[in-house]
């Protein structure tokens, strides 16, 4: 190797890091491509669809019929992992990273504040979207301040499955509407021979978004809040307490079993379907994937029981936002229209049982008689109480889940993780 | 005294197995998990009670985009090396032959870099190829990478160097070549070797690489096979992706068998070598 | 310790050592003729490589010292939206850990501290034991060897994942034992089973650096020991142990300092935000990708601090030889005798 070719190579890398080092320089610290408040949707081309996994389908049959109509604009849909966590933190790695990778995502409902204030969505035009049809509370959920930034496509809120069956068998006429009798029912129920090694309840209590729900659903259902009106904390009051203590009693008495504490949805789904549980808190969407199981035509839906009566569930539901950073956003918005239409969600609701946003869907007469807990699930949702819609909610559940899971493994006792959860509340949203 | 003795005897099989066992068994479990049905996934039993490919099958489906994840680890891990190997190469020369100052200082300087938490490497490049445009392209995964690759490599070739005897090049030398043609002509040749598992060695540390391109790639298309796997949602509908995880991971893994299986004593030599010094 | 003679020949079979074909006139490596060019040589020869680890290496661990100076982005309550810029913050970051945010500091400094430990310690007591099983063995030399380094190919990444899948709630460990343990949640087990994992990947390979140092003991130093009335114990501890001694430390020093900076495992095994596995390094992650880059850099810097602490007091008190410069002993290494520095290189 002679010193001019060595020469050479030094030259090209100097180069090379010299170059690196004026891109870096000119684009400065300052973050570039700041999103005008209106952006503009042009441009039109293949986009993506990212949204947690699909375990009915449905997603890709809706895109399927898109791309057959729009053979140049044909969606991509990417799947990211079933829990919330993981979704929320791979979109907004591709937003702190620009990345055009995503087009339209899934929101979850808590986290358009999120999105909308770090300005990795869009503002989208509220008169090309049919709100008006849809339930309020939902449409609540889609807005940041006083502008629009995700479209409602599906709601959602807890509910109870519990075995007809077998509660027909124990000669209990109705589902429990308060925590004793569900417990009392339980008892009853386990005394069956049929039901030998079945456990009585179970919902989401692994340690993620869905633990932030659940703690949520059993505090508001015992009359406490976790954010008050104006969203300031408030969970450290007796009425909390009660809400933490039916969880933290249910796990250590055995009414909740011990391996529900790494359930998921679906894990809880499956376990419900196997005959492990005899009721079940989860999303509706296990309706029309429980009709094709071992359990099929032997479960039914009811409101989540509470402390003194009817529970309330938590808001959820997903919304889609237009990501700040991509492509072909025209395409995209005329997508967002396809995918939230009122056909798109009656799709959604016959083949996955997904709550609807729009209100009169849930009075139609076919529609009801397929399901007919929709009355039920449209009083629950007009009733939910969503989660704390902040900014930084990333902390905020964060600092639930810690908490709760701490109470619910018995490292901490209930009094001491409400009061450590109200400082770490107040803390993140004090910014 | 019998017993013992024979007992003495067999210990060193015993304890052969033992190892093998040890090193072994958790890559049985891989592939018996990947030839299961997912209907019986669960199945604990030593070999599946159905063989099926249906894993395999799922996987190669183009859809998955598994194919192209490993295109990607081949492209990232086969440039980081390349490039790794060409600047370490001149660098250990220089190291194992030359005098000159610092050069105690310099040598440990660059195997120190080796010990840099990839994490704070990783988030102020992060920022950097966002703001020039790199995010989700094949440079933007190989440039860190070679901040444990180029160390590796520069650490490794220095040994097999200096293992090698300075009378060599003064021979050619004195026949009438200059140093640049003496390493060409004498040195690689004789060095091949050495090379050749240094590239094997880096080959699987930068195949290995996982945090980088996690940060770096998130289209689906770019991204490396381990990152690919651990983002598996399943390839069908169904709840537990173990089967084609397994499976992906088998895929993933074979090459790296396959490689070490035919260069296991130029590996330990490398490996040994590059550790002792 | 008695000067040992070194046999100059290796085995044919057994890696290649520094001193393998050194000629005995050159005992120590004579330099190259000192030619005036030498030195430009080598500067245009080194250079490329310094300039590339300066740019990957050093450039980014500055900027990451400067980001840990800066907080995170706040709220602008008039417009809504998050402000563009961090905020100088100066020292907060750091500050910050000996205070409320600490928690999750600490709480990972102990982790990281002792899967470290716990894993090194595992580690170097199996591989130890696989060394000297292996150096007994003469037959299936081959098939060991292959077994041998099937855990240091497995990518970190796969390994994760199967161990995530032998220690699922119903997989095969549970089988095995009997009971169902919840491996991956919160709690004790999450630790042993990214201990189990981490050392089944990496106990074969120091067992396989250790193996290197074993096979360079001559017999004849057994034989005399053995003639001497030293049982196998003694012969161990007195005799095998210091010998392979500084093959072992730099096999300790690098298993550190992976161990240190572990990520891949605990990521994959058990997931992100979990208290009873959360590494610095995922901690740090964790951080960056809630777009708190200050305190994520903080973190990282401290992490870097440690690791270099380490393999500080490694080189300086235990005297690891990473280097292995031709015997010149360090003048920091006030514990070792003179005939060790030669013992480190030649033993090697």
């Amino acid at each position: 190797m002679n010193a001019r070719t060595i020469r050479a190579l030094q030259c090209s890398a100097a180069l090379v890091a010299a170059g690196l080092t004026l891109a870096a320089c000119g684009s400065g610290g300052d973050s570039s491509s700041r999103q005008s408040q209106n952006a503009s949707f042009t441009g039109r081309g293949p986009i993506s669809y990212v949204a947690g996994k699909d375990s009915s389908g449905v997603v890709q049959k809706v895109i399927d019929r898109w791309n057959k109509l729009h053979p140049k604009e044909k969606v991509t849909f990417i799947q990211l992992p079933t829990d919330a966590d993981s979704q929320r933190q791979q979109m907004i790695q591709n937003a702190e990273t620009k990345s055009d990778a995503y087009t339209v995502l899934s929101l979850d409902v808590v986290w358009t504040s999120e999105f909308a204030a770090h300005q990795w969505i869009d503002k989208l035009p509220e008169k090309q979207f049919p709100l008006d049809k849809m339930l309020k509370p939902v449409v609540e959920t889609a807005k940041y301040r006083t502008g629009l930034y995700a479209v409602p496509a599906a709601s959602d809120g807890g509910v109870l499955y519990y075995r007809t069956d077998l509660l027909k068998k124990a000669g209990i006429t109705a589902p429990p509407t308060t925590w004793a009798e569900m417990t009392s029912d339980c008892a009853k129920v386990r005394k069956l021979p049929v039901a030998k090694g079945m456990s009585c309840y179970a919902g989401q209590f692994q340690k993620y978004e869905g633990l932030t729900v659940n703690f949520s659903e059993a505090v508001n259902s015992a009359g406490g809040v976790v954010t008050d009106a104006n969203g300031k904390p408030d969970v450290d009051t007796p009425a909390a307490k009660k809400g933490l203590d039916f969880l933290v009693g249910s796990v250590k008495d055995g009414t909740i079993p011990k391996e529900a504490l790494t359930y998921q949805e679906e894990d809880g789904r499956q376990a419900f379907q196997s005959s492990k549980l005899i009721f079940l808190r989860n999303w509706p969407y296990v309706y029309s994937l429980a009709q094709k199981s071992a359990v099929a035509g032997k479960f039914a839906v009811a409101p989540l029981p509470g402390l003194n009566g009817s529970g309330s569930s938590s808001l959820g539901g997903h919304n889609l936002a237009l990501s700040s950073f991509a492509k072909n956003k025209a395409t995209a918005l005329d997508f967002m229209k396809f995918y939230s239409s009122e056909e798109s969600a009656s799709t959604f609701l016959k083949d996955a049982s997904l709550a609807p946003p729009y209100a009169d869907l849930y009075d139609d007469a076919a529609l009801v008689k397929q399901y007919p807990y929709l009355p039920v699930l449209k009083t629950s949702i007009l009733n939910a109480v969503p989660r704390p819609r902040v900014v930084q909610y990333g902390d905020v559940s964060s600092a639930i889940q810690q908490q709760a899971y701490a109470a619910l493994t018995g490292t901490k006792t209930s009094a001491q993780a409400l009061k450590d959860l109200q400082s770490a509340l107040q803390k993140s949203t004090a910014q | 005294m019998t017993a013992s003795a024979t007992w003495r005897r067999w210990l060193p099989y015993v304890g052969v197995l033992t190892v093998a066992a040890y090193c072994l068994a958790p890559f049985y479990w891989m592939l018996v998990s990947s030839l299961r049905r997912t209907s019986d996934i669960f199945d604990n039993s030593l070999l599946p009670s159905r063989v099926s490919f249906e894993n395999y099958r799922s996987l190669l489906n183009a859809s998955q985009g598994f194919t192209r994840a490993l295109l990607n680890s081949l492209i990232v891990a086969g440039i980081t090396t390349a490039l790794a190997l060409l600047l370490a190469t001149f660098t250990a020369y220089a190291m194992a032959r030359l005098e000159f100052r610092f050069k105690r200082l310099i040598l440990t300087l660059i195997i120190a870099t080796s010990m840099f938490p990839v994490v704070s490497i990783v988030v102020p490049l992060l920022k950097l190829f966002t703001d020039i445009g790199w995010i989700n392209t094949y440079q933007s995964m190989i440039v860190p990478s070679m901040s444990f690759a180029l160390p590796l490599a520069v650490w490794n070739l220095t040994t097999f160097f200096r293992q090698m005897p300075d009378e060599l090049e003064h021979a050619a030398m004195i026949d009438g070549c200059t140093r640049g043609q003496a390493f060409r002509k004498v040195i690689i040749p004789l060095a091949a070797p050495g090379i050749f598992t240094t590239a094997i060695i880096t080959f699987i540390a930068a195949w290995n690489e996982f945090l980088i391109a996690l940060t770096m790639t998130n289209k689906p298309q770019m991204q490396t096979a381990p990152v690919a796997i651990s983002k598996f949602t399943g390839a069908t509908t169904y709840e537990t992706p173990f089967g084609s995880q397994m499976a992906a991971g088998v895929l993933v893994t074979i090459p790296l068998v396959i490689m070490v299986l035919l260069f296991q004593r130029r590996i330990v030599a490398g490996l040994t070598a590059g550790a002792a010094k | 310790m008695a000067d040992i003679k070194i046999p100059p020949e290796p085995s044919t079979d057994e890696p290649h050592l520094a001193t393998g074909r050194r000629s005995p006139v050159s005992g120590r490596r004579s330099a190259a003729p000192a030619t005036e060019g030498s030195g430009r040589m080598a500067a245009l020869l080194v250079s490329p490589t310094l300039l590339v680890l300066t740019i990957v290496v050093l450039y980014p661990t500055l900027v990451a010292l400067d980001d840990s100076l800066y907080g995170t982005k706040g709220l602008d309550p008039k417009t809504g939206f998050i402000s563009d810029t961090e905020p100088f913050v100066g020292l907060k970051n750091y500050a910050d850990i000996f205070g409320a945010a600490g928690d999750r500091f600490w709480n990972a400094f102990w982790n990281t501290t002792f899967f470290t430990v716990v894993t090194v310690g595992l580690e170097t007591v199996i591989g130890v034991a696989m060394a000297l099983i292996m150096h007994k063995a003469f037959s299936g030399r081959a098939m060991i060897r292959a077994s041998i380094l099937i855990p240091w190919a497995v990518p970190t990444a796969i390994s994760g994942l199967l161990w995530r899948w032998i220690f699922n709630s119903n997989g095969v460990a549970n089988a095995l034992i009997g009971h169902q343990i919840l491996w991956t949640t919160e709690g004790f087990h999450s630790k042993v089973a990214v201990i189990v994992a981490e050392v089944w990947k990496t106990a074969p390979f120091i067992g396989l650096l250790v193996l290197a140092g074993l096979q360079v003991i001559s017999k004849e130093v057994y034989e005399a020991a053995r003639l001497d009335g030293a049982s196998a114990t003694l012969q161990f501890w007195h005799i095998t142990l210091p010998l392979v001694k500084p093959a072992l430390l730099v096999a300790m020093l690098f298993r550190c300092m992976d161990a240190l900076r572990m990520f891949d495992l605990p990521y994959i095994l058990i997931g992100a935000q979990k208290n009873s596995v959360e590494t610095l390094s995922m901690l740090a992650q964790n951080e960056a990708s809630n777009v708190r880059f200050g305190p994520a850099s903080a973190y990282s810097v401290l992490l870097f601090l440690y690791v270099f602490l380490v393999a500080l007091a490694f080189v300086r008190l235990l005297g690891a030889d990473l280097v292995g410069d031709d015997g010149k002993a360090k003048p920091a290494r006030k514990r070792r005798k003179t005939t060790f520095s030669r013992r480190t290189e030649v033993t090697a």
